[in-house]
């Protein structure tokens, strides 16, 4: 039985009765079956554009075997995949391939252009790839960039699963497969709590197994500067929790250099003018003083427990503007991608209009309103990331449009944030937001539907999964403005005890979304593929918490020796 | 967690330990549970210190201000098995010429050892210091407990022994294992090894063996943990059917067997022969006095629909009332543990269901309206143990360990001897969404908190120094090796969690 499918994905069933890389979820049926079409072992997470799958079978000898062959060499990027994906590929060292069937013996993985072997990835690459397994001993991978081979590849992995005799089988399969937006982001916050350098690493590969390609690295705020900064040496030297808490340069190099080995772009976010109270323990001239509340207590006063006696920037100081310049030099510098994120939310108004210095300003410069000295501040600093020595483009939480300040529309991002249902809006919903700043014309990012720190009893992967983001209007000109979204991961509560866990399975389904067709809505179905992925994860050392009762196979999340 | 009474010195004097002067010191009893203590708290206090901060350069130490030991008096010869009756209280005492633990049994002595260590801080100046402290300690509640779900999900046996360490952190006494549920039979039987077979996620990888229950008996006895096995009837049994397979109930549509099975079926003489040789071995195996028998959540809906059941409740004169039948399965199973000499735990439904229950069985209350339920439990005078508050597989955004932390458990008009009554409480981890990727990190520290309102005494109840204490907790417990998650916000541990990798 073979069947071509298009854009809806169906899968066939096929001779398939138990396998072990398979989870296995359960309900008591008597009471409360469960809906949705049960998976075929070895399908895909996130699914592919078009997936046309076959009962006939081929097996393969990852451990002794088999090949990785490209028409590219000495392309780092590949060859690090090889051997990464030729030790998942292997799932139990128990496991042997199938006697009576053909064996896929190499993978021919043809790439056309070879320039991602030598650059770093950006938000235009091209990842579609296309995978063929049709019975003869070479599966081909074919894909007009490396970055597109790194998802065939993650995709080929996927599609190997073993029977319940262990034995290691492969469809006939044949994938042509793209990414419904080109921004697909996963956001960690290192401030609130940090993150050892191997925890990061093991996002990054998880990560990669659900096809996210941004790391948006929330790397300072109020509470601690982790980064190592050589220009400031002293931001982290007085920012960080402790002198074990930092970002060595080392280190940053070390997460891009692992990110972009798996397709992966890391954009930092060096939030001001506001979250910056761990700026101003090494600098504190940078940080306006608040005055309590405008009019009595002086200096100095906190408004606890939302804000400190200060944690803003000072807008009003050239210094400020200086130090910032020397700042984005070097971010610039040090992080390569063309994007930087600049921050911009939660600008604590009532702090700048306490202070009497911006009050005297503002006069002096014919200014009304504290909106227009957070317009002045923007101004600056869309002018400083504008000249530097490499020009980038800007990512911005979505405040400043909300305030219709005079944001550049070129190379800008807007990342939409609030909701209703994530505390951040009272009663404006993420659509009404998206719409507005559609209507003003600026691209953007999604993310109001997906902050992932906020846990609750049950299934809320589901929730996140059934969000359709360009539901917020039905003109089709508006809906390319937004480029993708990013599940958010704010770390009040969570950390590298945490992490991992917390967080996955539950990405997973925003990464779905992201790359698979907009058609793609059955959550019920999708629940046996993600209990596969969750599963599969674990395998590969990432312990994703279970969906529902049941197991992994003969395979379980175990306590390791360290 | 605090102590019944703990006087700092005014002044805070320190002495120092070192690793290669410091030894554990017998001057009472002893017996295996005491060494393989000193053993395991030498390692605690000395081992995961030292990894970072090996660098700096230390200076001699004189004699006289060093801790060269710790002396643990057990006055009572060692029982073998921790009890319900056992006696947990302790002295300690630190003082310039030396260290004194004395505790009239073994159980307290390792509460103690588990205090000291705590005691033991890293100075700004790289050393291992401990201030002059006198500790008089015991229990509040002698039931504290934990319970884990391994049917819903299976829990490896590291990851169960994982959470027996973590238990002795926070000085919990009582394992509650749900070992089975109608989601599967993971507990390998001695008399029935059928039923793990047919009812276990995998028979071969998925399952506790003989071997495995008596290792974690072993590993909690060691801790001063009791290991009180659930085995869930006459509802959650589902699994149990896969292989006894005339036990449960037929359920029935349209005067036919529909395919279905309901409870374990009340009405023949064969669960009750299967029951007996079943509890005999559980008894033999679970070394503690008491077995939880479960009763909660029973659905009629089966028995209604089955003729024959209809008949019995004819012949017995039930009329429509099923609980009747309830009554007369669990007046049933309660004559076959009392024959085998194992005290009953039961879930609240039970008794609400007007069960007759034997004097000695032990109330468990986990619904809402939880303090009348223990007014009315201990009215009947039975012992009642709470875990209504202390759901903690609901989890939620933020700081639920407060809520855990502030709940009072005992709070109803009652009499003192009603009062006396409640032994204590357990924090339930259901299995649901729940396994060794994250059992952890989810019981740990919110369990911190019910564990400390089990121990500490009623007028604990400061949220201040809880904040702090508990977040140093967490981290304490990070540095032992338990990946114990943030408690009270954004912040830091000296030794962050290890989460594999590199």
């Amino acid at each position: 039985m073979e069947m071509r499918i298009l854009g809806v994905p169906v899968t066939i069933l096929t001779i398939w009765s138990i396998s072990l890389s398979s989870g296995f979820i359960t309900w008591i049926a008597v009471r409360l079956p469960l809906e949705g079409e049960v998976a075929a072992p070895g399908a895909p997470w996130p699914l592919p554009q078009q997936w046309n799958t076959s009962s006939r079978q081929m097996t393969i000898d990852p451990a002794f075997n088999f090949v990785f062959a490209s028409n590219l060499t000495d392309c780092d990027v590949l060859d690090g995949a090889f051997e990464r994906y030729g030790r998942w590929i292997q799932l139990d060292s128990a496991a042997r391939p199938h006697d009576n069937l053909t064996r896929v013996e190499r993978i021919d993985v043809r790439v056309a252009n070879a320039a991602g072997c030598t650059a770093f990835p950006s938000i235009d690459d091209d990842e579609s790839y296309s995978l063929t397994i049709t019975g003869s001993s070479t599966a081909v991978l074919n894909s007009p960039t490396v970055w597109g081979a790194l998802r065939g590849l993650e995709t080929f992995s996927q599609l190997i699963y073993l029977s319940d005799d262990k034995k290691y089988l492969i469809n006939f399969t044949s994938i042509v497969d793209f990414p419904r937006f080109s921004y697909r982001g996963l956001m960690i916050d290192t401030a609130r709590h940090y993150y050892p350098l191997n925890t990061i690493i093991r996002i990054l590969d998880a990560m990669s197994w659900d096809k996210l390609n941004v790391l948006r690295w929330h790397i300072v705020d109020d509470q601690s500067f982790p980064y190592e900064s050589t220009t400031y040496p002293n931001l982290s030297f007085h920012g960080a929790y402790s002198a074990y808490h930092v970002y060595s340069q080392e280190n940053v190099t070390r997460v891009i250099a692992e990110a972009r080995l798996r397709g992966i772009r890391v954009i930092p976010e060096f939030d001001a003018p506001g979250h910056t109270w761990s700026w101003g323990k090494a600098f504190p001239v940078l940080l306006t003083p608040c005055w309590g509340n405008g009019t009595q207590g002086g200096p100095h006063v906190p408004n606890y427990p939302k804000h400190g006696p200060q944690e803003i920037l000072n807008p009003i100081l050239e210094s400020t503007y200086a130090f910032m310049e020397g700042l984005y030099e070097e971010i610039v510098q040090k992080f390569p991608d063309d994007y930087v994120h600049l921050g911009m939310e939660e600008v604590y108004y009532a702090c700048w209009e306490s202070n009497p210095n911006i009050s005297q300003w503002m006069a002096a410069n014919n200014l009304t309103h504290i909106k227009q000295v957070e317009a002045y501040y923007i101004m600056r600093l869309f002018n400083i990331t504008s000249r530097l020595q490499r020009p980038i483009k800007r990512i911005i939480w979505q405040e400043p449009v909300d305030n219709n300040l005079a944001v550049p529309k070129v190379d800008t991002l807007v990342e939409m944030w609030k909701d209703v249902t994530n505390g951040a809006s009272a009663n404006t919903t993420w659509q009404e937001y998206t719409l507005a700043t559609a209507q003003k014309g600026y691209n953007m990012i999604l993310s109001a539907p997906w902050y992932l720190n906020f846990i609750s009893y049950g299934q809320d992967w589901k929730n996140y999964y059934q969000v359709e983001p360009t539901n917020f209007t039905a003109n089709v000109t508006l809906q390319a403005l937004l480029k993708g979204g990013e599940a958010c991961v704010w770390s009040e509560y969570i950390d590298s005890s945490n992490f991992l866990s917390v967080v996955w399975p539950r990405a997973s389904a925003v990464a779905e979304r992201l790359w698979s067709s907009r058609a793609v809505t059955d959550v019920n179905t999708a629940q046996y593929r993600l209990d596969q992925q969750r599963c599969r994860m674990i395998r590969r050392g990432v312990p994703a918490k279970p969906i529902l009762n049941g197991y992994c196979g003969d395979y379980e999340w175990d306590v390791r020796p360290e | 967690m605090l102590s019944m009474a703990s006087s700092p010195l005014l002044v805070v004097v320190t002495v120092v330990v070192l690793r290669n002067t410091f030894q554990f010191r017998a001057s009472g009893s002893t017996c295996d549970i005491l060494y393989e203590a000193f053993d395991r708290y030498y390692r605690i206090v000395f081992d995961k210190f030292t990894v970072r901060r090996g660098k700096k350069r230390l200076q001699f130490v004189p004699a006289a201000k060093r801790l060269s030991s710790l002396d643990v008096a057990v006055q009572n010869p060692c029982e073998r098995y921790p009890s319900l009756e056992m006696d947990e209280s302790y002295d300690l005492s630190v003082s310039q010429s030396g260290a004194t633990l004395t505790a009239p049994a073994i159980w307290g002595a390792l509460r103690g050892l588990e205090t000291f260590s705590q005691l033991i801080y890293f100075s700004s100046d790289g050393y291992l210091q401990i201030n002059l402290t006198e500790i008089s300690d015991q229990p509040r509640f002698r039931w504290r407990g934990i319970l884990l779900d391994t049917s819903r999900h299976f829990l490896p046996k590291e990851i169960i022994y994982q959470n027996l360490d973590a238990m002795a952190f926070n000085k919990i006494n009582v394992f509650h294992w749900h070992i089975v549920d109608d989601n599967s039979f993971p507990y390998q039987s001695r008399d029935f090894p059928e039923m793990s077979i047919k009812g276990a996620y995998d028979p071969y990888t998925h399952v506790y063996t003989q071997g495995d229950v008596s290792d974690v008996i072993e590993y909690a006895r060691l801790r001063g943990i009791r290991v009180t096995a659930e085995f869930d009837t006459p509802g959650h049994s589902q699994s149990w059917g896969n292989a006894i397979t005339y036990l449960l109930t037929k359920c029935y549509s349209g005067g036919h067997f529909n395919g279905n099975y309901g409870p374990i079926d009340p009405t023949v003489s064969t669960t009750y022969q299967f029951l007996d040789s079943f509890i005999k071995e559980l008894s033999e195996v679970f070394k503690d006095h008491y077995l939880h028998l479960g009763g909660d959540e029973v659905s009629f809906d089966c028995w209604k629909s089955n003729p024959n059941i209809t008949d019995f409740m004819k012949k017995m004169g039930f009329g429509s009332d099923y609980s009747k039948l309830e009554n007369h399965y669990m007046a049933k199973l309660l004559e076959i543990v009392d024959r085998h000499k194992t005290g009953a735990v039961v879930w609240q439904d039970v008794i609400d269901n007007g069960v007759q229950l034997h004097p000695d069985t032990v109330v468990e209350i986990w619904r809402d309206k939880e303090q009348a339920e223990l007014a009315k439990v201990t009215a009947s005078g039975l012992r009642a143990i709470l875990s209504s508050p202390w759901y903690l597989d609901y989890i939620g955004y933020g700081e639920q360990w407060e809520s855990y932390y502030k709940y009072e458990p005992i709070n109803f008009n009652g009499t003192d001897a009603q009062k006396a009554l409640v032994i204590g409480g357990e924090a339930c981890l259901w299995a649901e969404y729940v396994d060794s990727t994250n059992v952890i990190s989810r019981l740990w520290p919110r369990a911190s908190a019910v564990a400390e309102r089990l121990w500490s005494p009623k007028t604990v109840t400061d949220m201040n120094s809880a904040s702090s204490r508990i977040e140093e907790h967490r981290c304490r417990m990070v540095r032992r090796g338990i990946n114990a998650e943030p408690a009270i916000g954004p912040g830091f541990c000296p030794y962050e969690a290890y989460s594999g990798g590199e």
